[in-house]
């Protein structure tokens, strides 16, 4: 490994990611338009809905969106050659994916912070835990959604391919998380299942930092989640091979 | 005495059940050396092997006096696949940064290896909208280490004729510094600008020397019609 050559890769996706306006748009407006909708269909409804789901929310943002957008950039790298020739250069592993993860985490925190400040300055969630923690919950969040992305871009061959990996392996998560049905009130192999998948916990601790000023557990549910990041980075990196068949 | 920069020893690769490569030797000294044959003849397999992407049944490869692929030849092989690989989306100037920053060596390299490409009035472009220029600046990365053995997958595929002339004459000035360059091609009228030939088909060598000696061996005008008569006389032999 190479800080060099780490920091290269994250440079390298960073000004990709800005050259491309729509996207950068699209990363930075949806989740704050997302949860102002969110915000607007409980105000008359009741308002307390807001302070339940919010949070769920701005854990799935990063989580979801840095998956999909890293499938999709790592299976072009992949398919363009660019990562053939890379691994025929001085470039370690660990180089390729932690500039990846430093690039996209770096992205996510700029996200939350917007999506965070729109919800906590403009649509009134009450937050209890320190604000900033809400940051480094989505921070986490994404470099989990970039590792797994890394990951499955692996078995997938097509662009199309690589974004049917979202209905496959996030939408799972995104019902069992414990946003629509508590986790402790689910049947128990649904429970059980829950209490594996690594979007519970960062739901679990945004939800935590939203309900009350004791940080703890939501450190635990952060380190769970880093836990469940490093191990998929790990997979993502056998998964890079110098020699292919 | 020509020491040989690359020496492949009865190289086996099997690709999804089908012997890709059944056994071939070769070596490679110094200078230009064309490596022809028909799509599918197991050109990019051969390449991929001496830069340690692709992965062997058998046999062995040397680069530089090292087994192909090893850590210290990373910066010392040059490689440009075939698909163009270069990031679309970025400036001709951005992809040659960052590819100069990954193999460690000086910004300077950059100016040097754009203006080899001919690119330098559009280092400032993005290269997905420059029409011709994707090859060009994936050559242009090749060019940016102090590369002792470059290994060009049919780098001037689909670009005018001044361009090649002018690639061509680059390859020979870079191979005038002592270095080899092993330049693959389809196209059989490429094969003269080189100084050694290789005619490769199914996976072996089907012919090895100057393009002047293989006119003359086979008797025929030009490579082309070398080719069309070895392989002819194979399938008569057979």
């Amino acid at each position: 490994m190479n800080p060099r050559v780490t920091l290269a890769v994250a440079g390298r996706v960073l000004r990709q990611v800005r050259r491309d306006h729509r996207t950068l748009a699209m990363l930075l407006v949806v989740p704050c338009a997302l949860i102002s909708v969110l915000w607007w269909m409980f105000e008359d409804l009741d308002p307390t809905l807001f302070d339940r789901f919010g949070p769920g929310l701005l854990a799935m943002f990063p989580f979801i969106v840095m998956f999909l957008v890293t499938s999709v950039t790592t299976l072009r790298e992949r398919s363009s050659g660019t990562l053939e020739r890379l691994l025929t250069m001085p470039l370690g592993k660990l180089d390729f994916l932690l500039g990846y993860a430093f690039a996209f985490g770096l992205l996510a925190a700029v996200q939350s912070a917007l999506a965070v400040a729109v919800s906590v300055g403009l649509l009134g969630l009450d937050v209890q835990g320190p604000v900033w923690l809400l940051g480094v919950v989505a921070v986490a969040d994404a470099v989990l959604g970039t590792a797994l992305g890394l990951l499955v871009s692996a078995f997938a061959t097509t662009e199309f391919q690589a974004v049917q990996f979202m209905p496959a392996l996030v939408l799972p998560q995104v019902l069992l998380c414990g946003l629509f049905v508590p986790r402790e009130a689910m049947p128990q192999v649904l429970e059980a299942i829950s209490d594996v998948l690594p979007l519970s916990y960062a739901v679990d601790a945004m939800q935590g930092l939203v309900a009350s000023t004791a940080t703890g557990e939501v450190w635990g549910d952060v380190a769970v989640v880093a836990c469940f990041a490093l191990a998929a980075l790990a997979l993502g990196a056998a998964t890079l091979r110098r020699r292919t068949p | 005495m020509v020491t040989n920069l690359v020496q492949a020893r009865d190289l086996v690769v099997v690709r999804g059940g089908h012997e890709v490569l059944p056994g071939i030797s070769l070596d490679v000294a110094a200078g230009v050396t064309g490596l022809l044959g028909p799509s599918g003849c197991g050109k990019t397999t051969l390449m991929r092997c001496l830069v340690g992407a692709q992965r062997v049944r058998s046999g062995t490869v040397e680069v530089l006096g090292e087994p192909a692929g090893s850590r210290h030849l990373r910066t010392r092989v040059g490689y440009v696949t075939q698909s163009a690989s270069v990031y679309d989306d970025l400036t001709v100037a951005e992809n040659l940064a960052f590819f100069a920053r990954v193999l460690g060596v000086d910004d300077g390299r950059v100016d040097e290896a754009v203006a080899a490409v001919g690119l330098h009035e559009h280092r400032s472009r993005v290269v997905g909208r420059l029409s011709g220029g994707r090859s060009r600046v994936s050559l242009a990365v090749a060019l940016l280490g102090t590369a002792e053995l470059l290994v060009l997958d049919e780098p001037t595929v689909g670009l005018d004729p001044v361009l090649r002339r002018d690639l061509w004459e680059l390859f020979h000035r870079i191979a005038a510094t002592g270095a080899a360059v092993l330049v693959s091609s389809h196209v059989m009228d490429e094969a003269e600008r080189s100084d050694r030939l290789l005619l490769m088909r199914e996976g072996r060598i089907i012919a090895d020397g100057s393009p002047q000696q293989i006119r003359e061996s086979t008797g025929a005008p030009d490579v082309e019609q070398a080719f069309l008569r070895l392989v002819e006389g194979e399938e008569g032999a057979r």
